[in-house]
C-alpha cells in the first residue's frame, strides 16, 4: 500500500513536469496545444537512443530532450503564427510529424534501458542508504525545482508579457510587443517540459515507446483541471503548485483503478477512456453552474 | 511629427468596394493636439488604425519623425505611439493584477529576465495610483477584471503615460463612461499630454470638448476632411455653428444631436 502510493507520488511528479508544460499553452497562452502528444514521446526517444546507442549521459540527455521538445514547439508556433494555420490543426499537423520522427530516432518502435545507466539507478546508487525513498526525494526535487524556475520566470519582465500575450493580445502588441514571437516562446517553453517530462518517464520506467504519449495533452489537462477545481488562485505559484498536486491525485487514482479497478470490471486499456471522460466532466461543470445560477435568477 | 500623404484605404465589402479614406493629407508638428469630428462611417477610427499600423493603407505613405513608417508593423510603431480605444476592456490585460499592467506598460524596449516588479516599482505604483484618487493604491494585487469601466480606464491612462509615448491616439476613449468617470479621465488623459508635450489625435462627439480642447479640429465625412480649423478659427467657433456645418454636409447622426441637444 505505502508502496503504491510512493510510486502513485512518483509518477505524478514525474507527469507533473509535462502537465506544467500543457498548463503553459492551455491557461496561459489559450493556445490547446496537441503538439504534447508527440513532444512526450520525443524527449522519451531522444533520451533513450542517446542513452543506448551513444551511451551519453543520462543527466545530459535530458537537456537535450528539453532543447527537441522545444523545437516541436517552435514548429508549432511557425506553423499557427507564419502560415496562419488554427492553432488546433498546427498542433495536430506536428504531433503527426513527431510520429514519424520520433520512430526515426528511436530506429524501433520500443527501445529497453534495463541494460543501461539510467538518472534513477545514479541515485539509488548513489543514496543507498535512503532506500526506497531516495527515487522520491531525486524526483520531488527535481519536479520542485522545474517548477520554481517556471514560478519565478513569469514574475520576470518577459514571462509578464508572456502571460498578458494569452490575455489580451491587443493590448501587448499595443505594448510594443511581437506578440508572434512571444507564443512561439511560449510554445517551446511548454514543449520542453513535456519532452523533458518524457526523457524523465522514459528512464523511470525503464523504457520508451512511440505510443506512450497518446492522451498527454488530456492527462496533462486532467491535473490542471483537478488541480484548479481545488485551489482557486490567479497566482501563478498557487496555480503551478495546484497542478502538480492535479497530478498526484490524478496518478494515485490511476494506480488505485489499474490495482482495484477489476472489481468492476475495469481494465488498463479503459484509461483513456475514463481520463476523458472526466476532463469532459470537469470542463462541463463550469458551464453547468453557470446555467444553473441563471435558472435559479429567472425563478 | 507626424505626416499622412495621400492615404486612401478600401474595403471590399461583398462585391462592392468602400472608399474609407478618401486621400487625407495632414502634417502635424510636435505638440500638436487636434481634435476630430465627423459622423459614423466618417473614416476616423480607420484613421486612426493606419497611423497605428493595424491596418495598412491602400494608398499612401505614413511618417513619423521624418521616417516612412507606411508598413512597420504596429508593435514597432508602439515605440513612439500610444492608443487608447473607447472599450476600458481594451487596454488593459484582465487575469492579470493591477501592479502586473502597470509593470507591463513602464518597461518598452529591451525587457530581459529581472524581476518585473520589484520593492522601487511597487512605490512608484502607489505613487501612481495615489494620484489618481480612485481608492486603487490598495488594490495593486487585484487583477484588472475586478475594476469597473471608469477604474480601468483610469489605469489604461495612466499605463500610456508611463511608456511615454510622441504621439497619442484618443478615439472616443470616454466614451463608454459614465459622465463622472468621463470627466475624470478626460482631465487625466488632457493633463498628461499637456506636461508631457505629446502629439495627440483625439477622436470625439462630444463637440463641447472637440472645442475646448487642442489647437486644431477637423471635420470628416465619408472618408475625407471636409473643414480644417486653425487654433484661432476654433476660438471663435461655438457648438452651434459645428451643428450648422454638419447639416450643410446633410451629415445625420443621432449621436452627434443626442450630445448637443
Amino acid at each position: 500500500m505505502a508502496l503504491i502510493l510512493i510510486h502513485a507520488t512518483e509518477q505524478g511528479l514525474l507527469y507533473g513536469i509535462a502537465a506544467l508544460g500543457v498548463f503553459i499553452t492551455y491557461r496561459i497562452l489559450n493556445f490547446p496545444d496537441l503538439t504534447v502528444d508527440g513532444s512526450f514521446v520525443t524527449g522519451a526517444a531522444i533520451a533513450s537512443s542517446l542513452l543506448v546507442t551513444y551511451g551519453f549521459d543520462p543527466f545530459l540527455v535530458l537537456l537535450i530532450a528539453f532543447a527537441a521538445g522545444a523545437l516541436a514547439g517552435v514548429v508549432t508556433g511557425l506553423l499557427n503564427t507564419r502560415l496562419g494555420i488554427t492553432d488546433l490543426l498546427a498542433g495536430v499537423l506536428s504531433m503527426i510529424m513527431l510520429y514519424s520522427i520520433n520512430l526515426r530516432i528511436m530506429g524501433r518502435p520500443n527501445i529497453s534501458l534495463l541494460r543501461t545507466d539510467t538518472v534513477i539507478r545514479i541515485v539509488k546508487r548513489g543514496f543507498q542508504p535512503l532506500g526506497n525513498v531516495s527515487v522520491l526525494v531525486f524526483v520531488a526535487i527535481v519536479t520542485l525545482a522545474v517548477m520554481l524556475i517556471l514560478v519565478l520566470f513569469f514574475k520576470t519582465e518577459v514571462g509578464l508579457v508572456l502571460r498578458a500575450t494569452g490575455d489580451n493580445e491587443r493590448m501587448v502588441i499595443a505594448q510594443g510587443v511581437n506578440t508572434k514571437r512571444m507564443k512561439v516562446a511560449g510554445l517551446a517553453l511548454s514543449n520542453g517540459l513535456v519532452a523533458l517530462s518524457g526523457a524523465l518517464v522514459a528512464q523511470y520506467s525503464g523504457f520508451a515507446d512511440v505510443g506512450m504519449g497518446v492522451g498527454t495533452i488530456v492527462t496533462g489537462l486532467a491535473a490542471v483541471i483537478i488541480g484548479g477545481s481545488l485551489v482557486h488562485s490567479r497566482e501563478v505559484v498557487w496555480m503551478a503548485t495546484s497542478i502538480l498536486i492535479g497530478s498526484l491525485l490524478y496518478r494515485t487514482a490511476v494506480m488505485f483503478a489499474l490495482r482495484y479497478g477489476y472489481v468492476i470490471g475495469f481494465q488498463a486499456s479503459d484509461l483513456k477512456l475514463v481520463t476523458s471522460l472526466i476532463v469532459i466532466i470537469a470542463l462541463f461543470i463550469p458551464a453547468f453552474r453557470e446555467r444553473m445560477a441563471k435558472r435559479v435568477k429567472t425563478c | 511629427m507626424l505626416k499622412l500623404e495621400h492615404i486612401r484605404k478600401a474595403f471590399r465589402s461583398g462585391r462592392d468596394i468602400v472608399l474609407a479614406l478618401a486621400g487625407i493629407d495632414l502634417a502635424l508638428d510636435r505638440g500638436d493636439f487636434i481634435t476630430v469630428i465627423g459622423s459614423n462611417g466618417a473614416g476616423k477610427t480607420t484613421l486612426l488604425n493606419i497611423i497605428a499600423g493595424t491596418v495598412l493603407p491602400t494608398v499612401g505613405r505614413v511618417i513619423v519623425k521624418d521616417r516612412d513608417v507606411t508598413t512597420l508593423p504596429a508593435y514597432r510603431r508602439a515605440q513612439w505611439i500610444g492608443r487608447i480605444t473607447q472599450d476600458p476592456l481594451a487596454g488593459t490585460a484582465p487575469m492579470m493584477t493591477i501592479a502586473e499592467n502597470l509593470a507591463l506598460a513602464s518597461k518598452r524596449a529591451h525587457r530581459s529576465l529581472r524581476l518585473a516588479i520589484t520593492r522601487r516599482t511597487r512605490r512608484e505604483m502607489v505613487e501612481q495610483m495615489l494620484s489618481l484618487g480612485m481608492d486603487l493604491e490598495h488594490r495593486l494585487d487585484d487583477p484588472v477584471s475586478l475594476l469597473s469601466g471608469g477604474e480601468r480606464q483610469a489605469l489604461t491612462v495612466t499605463m500610456a503615460t508611463l511608456a511615454r509615448p510622441e504621439i497619442m491616439l484618443l478615439d472616443e476613449h470616454t466614451a463608454a463612461l459614465d459622465p463622472a468617470n468621463a470627466t475624470k479621465v478626460s482631465l487625466l488623459t488632457q493633463e498628461f499630454v499637456e506636461r508631457m508635450g505629446v502629439t495627440t489625435i483625439m477622436v470625439t462627439h462630444n463637440m463641447e470638448h472637440a472645442l475646448a480642447l487642442g489647437n486644431r479640429l477637423l471635420m470628416m465625412n465619408k472618408g475625407e476632411v471636409v473643414y480644417d480649423f486653425s487654433e484661432e478659427e476654433k476660438k471663435s467657433l461655438r457648438v452651434i455653428d459645428l451643428v450648422d456645418l454638419f447639416s450643410k454636409q446633410h451629415i445625420v447622426d443621432d449621436e452627434l444631436l443626442l450630445e448637443t441637444s
